[in-house]
């Protein structure tokens, strides 16, 4: 028996051969197409795959908590599971990095390779935001690339850095020293830190000595060689930079000069003692240490830069 | 008509509130935005005074017998915060790529300007055209003139002065924080008013309208209106810090808050930018193509399906989140099963050119048409796609969701708005045709190159991008800091810059092209096909027979 789905009466487009469904609306009409067969198939198909999905994953609340899914699939459980897999694939090199001293590293080439990849990821995540994505440093940030160091670059003194920070408070081994502020606290007038600004800059050979500069040398003598040294050549104990180079944590200039003498500075870096484990601390200490200036340990001055 | 008196009564009410609220605001942001509230009680109590008809400038000499002064108006805002919002989208993509262009000042830094971006084009742009194209469409559906036509008036007026302090409120840095929500809890309670007195003027239309059936394109405008009230109002629960100030926390804190934010950000697309523009496609494409729609079944059962499914497919943005995994796993079952009933919309759209394909080649309007709805074709089967959670954990937080927005943004949003302002404005003025149907076709490839430069730049950027987050190497270390990449992308990001330009250009041949139509222009050129018009059919059925 045939069903005929058209109405007595119903006008059939020309175009398409399909029937109209009657109504019309400013001149705009309707056909009385089935739905595409594609469609409603595929239709069906992702409302399947929906409920198989349903059934295997976490999907239906409950009062205290949801239904766990026939996977048992979690996405902490998931996540602790590539930290345990990678955690596993390193384990073997972190506990010979963990058994060897920090020295020792170099006798082992692939150990020490391996120790600096995994401090140079460590770096990347951790270090950058100050030091640069190259470890060049920026203003107020050291730069890690050259052999001019603050507080000394051995393997151990590096180390030592990372582990307890640079002035941070809370710590009681951070490394720690406060330069005065002489112009700020009335230490020296504003005259006198001209003169020794003058003087500054002729140790590190920017511009030719004169009468400002020669009196810059006493106040020099009277207020800075405690820490900087007599010629400027710094002191690592304290953390005092040498002025007789070219390189400048806050800038050489004049301008740059004066706000340092007249307000002076003290950078902060963070202890990592408490936020990274000790087999990456020792990690990163290797790495930034290969990055070009690393010293060898001071029992051993005659071996030059370790590489 | 009422009294010019209890009318005039009100607007200076309006101002004294607007006046001491100004002297009791206890930040400057709330003062500057109660101020320009008490220029517009001003403005309305002058012209209300004066007796003065502001759109009398703008109104053709043979007005047509449907209430279109709104409308004219709405094209006419349509295509000046389109502008806006484009030359903000390209300015910031300038920042991005080149952050000189900050400048150096608060007022126009990325943070401030990408808010200011989006609710231009999404909300300033598509949200006049929404309003417009409603208002034209629900009374030639209906046949019948706007039911409270003062009412219409104060919800164009009214959105218009949302528009103004939600943009001059994000330069200000006034904002909720939320995306595609920022506008702070006064500016919330301004909308919820005039969207309130929006769903009145539409119902009250459908209710008096001279058709036995309500047109689909009613469905979806009709679907549009009530869920964003429902979304607005939920997203908006805060408490202000002060009545007089510009703070307020939201009710709904930590990943409760979140939820309700992309639940919210989610049907903002789905409602406003899908369904919505849906509508404008169900009038406009069959107008313009001179066929019937393709299917009345598909219609409604896409239209159904559409609706219920949209609206929980929110936690697709709070993949791999503190969002408890079941609600992870129905916001991505939800939204795999909301690419059929997407589609549904496409397939209506395009095969309704069946027996009218030919003029993809003649009539550069309905081309724009058919561009918009391949690009809703792609971006709703993109979307179903990226809430995928294994492909979600190489997209999320990438450029990738970025390209994706904007191929649904400016290819259907965009393209449909352009196409349905060119139907509309010569009908709307009584041109016999458009200035120039050739500058269409400019305008239409501008715009599609601009598309193809922006999404593939987008697309090539996310995708880099999340490759180089979880790039491992050889020793097993993350290879990439999060520097490289921003580095990578560069010459992207530059390439993305293009494309706005390209779009913009698009845009502004468009601006051209509408503004010498209004004014009555009409370029000597070798004509072009489009659809006809017949000013005589274009009335209100009267008497109102089924009302």
């Amino acid at each position: 028996m045939t069903h005929d789905k058209t109405h007595v009466g119903k006008v059939i487009d020309q175009a398409t051969g399909t029937a109209k469904v009657g109504h019309e609306w400013d001149g705009i009409e309707e056909l009385d197409t089935p739905l595409p067969r594609w469609w409603l198939w595929t239709f069906y198909a992702t409302i399947a795959f929906a409920l198989v999905y349903v059934v295997l994953y976490p999907a239906i609340p409950m009062f205290h908590s949801a239904s766990t899914g026939t996977l048992g699939w979690t996405s902490r459980g998931a996540l602790a599971g590539d930290l345990d897999h990678e955690k596993a694939e390193h384990q073997a090199v972190r506990n010979a990095i963990a058994a060897t001293p920090i020295e020792a590293l170099a006798a082992n080439p692939a150990l020490q390779r391996a120790a600096i990849e995994g401090g140079h990821a460590a770096f990347k995540v951790n270090c950058v935001q100050c030091h640069g994505s190259g470890a060049a440093g920026a203003k107020g940030y050291p730069n890690l690339n050259d052999d001019d160091w603050l507080w000394g670059g051995d393997l151990s003194a590096i180390q030592q850095t990372l582990v307890n920070g640079i002035r941070y408070p809370g710590n009681d081994a951070t490394r720690a020293s406060q330069m005065p502020s002489f112009g700020r606290d009335g230490i020296l007038t504003a005259p006198q830190v001209q003169d020794v600004v003058r003087f500054v800059r002729v140790i590190s050979k920017q511009e030719p000595a004169g009468a400002a500069s020669a009196r810059g040398a006493v106040l020099f003598a009277n207020n800075c060689a405690v820490c900087h040294g007599a010629g400027g050549e710094g002191n690592r104990s304290v953390g005092a930079p040498k002025l007789t180079d070219r390189i400048w944590l806050y800038g050489g200039d004049r301008a740059a000069l004066t706000e340092t003498v007249t307000y002076a500075h003290g950078g902060v870096m963070p202890a990592w003692g408490g936020r990274l484990d000790p087999v990456t601390i020792k990690m990163l200490a290797v790495y930034v240490h290969s990055l070009g200036g690393g010293e060898a340990a001071p029992a051993a001055p005659a071996s030059g830069a370790a590489q | 008509m009422d009294s010019v008196l209890p009318r005039s009564g009100l607007w200076l009410g309006a101002l004294f509130f607007t006046v001491i609220a100004t002297a009791l605001a206890v930040d400057t942001g709330f003062a500057v935005h109660m101020m320009i509230c008490g220029v517009a009680a001003l403005i309305g109590l002058v012209v209300t005074v004066r007796g003065w008809d502001p759109v009398a400038a703008i109104r053709p000499v043979d007005s047509g017998r449907y209430d279109d002064d709104l409308i004219r108006l709405g094209v006419i805002a349509t295509v000046f915060w389109g502008m806006a919002g484009f030359l903000a989208g390209v300015y910031i993509a300038l920042e991005m790529a080149f952050p000189q262009f900050n400048l150096g000042l608060q007022w126009i830094n990325f943070g401030r300007l990408r808010p200011l971006h989006t609710s231009a084009v999404i909300f300033a742009f598509g949200g006049n055209a929404l309003i417009a194209t409603s208002f034209y469409v629900v009374q030639r559906t209906c046949r019948t003139r706007l039911a409270l036509p003062g009412l219409a008036k104060f919800v164009f007026w009214g959105y218009q002065l949302f528009i103004v302090l939600a943009a001059t409120g994000y330069l200000m840095g006034i904002t909720q924080g939320k995306e595609y929500a920022e506008p702070e809890w006064y500016v919330d309670l301004w909308l919820t008013v005039v969207w309130v007195a929006y769903l009145a003027v539409f119902v009250a239309t459908l209710l008096k309208r001279s058709e036995p059936h309500i047109y689909v394109a009613n469905w979806f405008y009709l679907a549009f209106i009530i869920t964003v009230a429902m979304l607005h109002l939920v997203n908006n629960i805060n408490v202000p810090v002060s009545f007089f100030g510009s703070h307020s926390y939201p009710l709904f804190g930590g990943v409760q808050g979140a939820l309700v934010q992309w639940w919210y950000g989610h049907n903002a697309v789905g409602f406003f930018l899908t369904a919505g523009f849906l509508a404008m496609m169900y009038y406009f494409v069959p107008k313009q193509a001179e066929r019937p729609v393709y299917s009345y079944r598909l219609s409604i059962i896409h239209f159904w399906a559409l609706i219920f499914l949209y609206i929980w497919a929110g936690p697709h943005h709070l993949h791999y989140t503190a969002l408890p995994d079941w609600a992870q796993t129905l916001g991505m079952v939800f939204s795999v099963m909301l690419w059929m009933p997407s589609w549904g919309g496409m397939i209506n759209g395009l095969m309704t050119l069946n027996g009218a394909w030919d003029k993809i080649r003649t009539d550069p309007i309905l081309r724009m048409m058919v561009l918009a709805l391949a690009f809703y074709g792609m971006s709703t089967f993109e979307g179903p796609m990226m809430s995928i959670k294994s492909v979600n954990s190489l997209s999320h937080y990438t450029d990738w969701t970025i390209g994706h927005v904007h191929s649904g943004a400016l290819g259907w949003n965009g393209m449909i708005t352009f196409s349905c302002l060119y139907y509309m404005t010569p009908r709307l003025w009584g041109r016999t045709r458009l200035y120039s149907l050739r500058m269409v076709n400019w305008h239409f490839w501008l715009a599609t190159l601009g598309i193809v430069f922006y999404t593939a730049a987008m697309w090539v950027a996310g995708i880099t991008q999340g490759l180089m987050w979880r790039e491992y190497g050889a020793d097993g270390y993350l290879v990439n800091s999060f520097a490289d990449t921003v580095a990578a992308l560069h010459p992207m990001y530059a390439l993305r810059v293009l494309g706005g330009l390209l779009y913009l250009s698009g845009a502004t041949v468009m601006t051209i092209n509408i503004t010498r139509t209004i004014l009555g222009h009409l370029r000597p050129e070798t004509p072009l096909h489009s659809a006809a018009f017949d000013p005589a059919r274009d009335v209100p059925l009267t008497p109102a027979i089924y009302a």
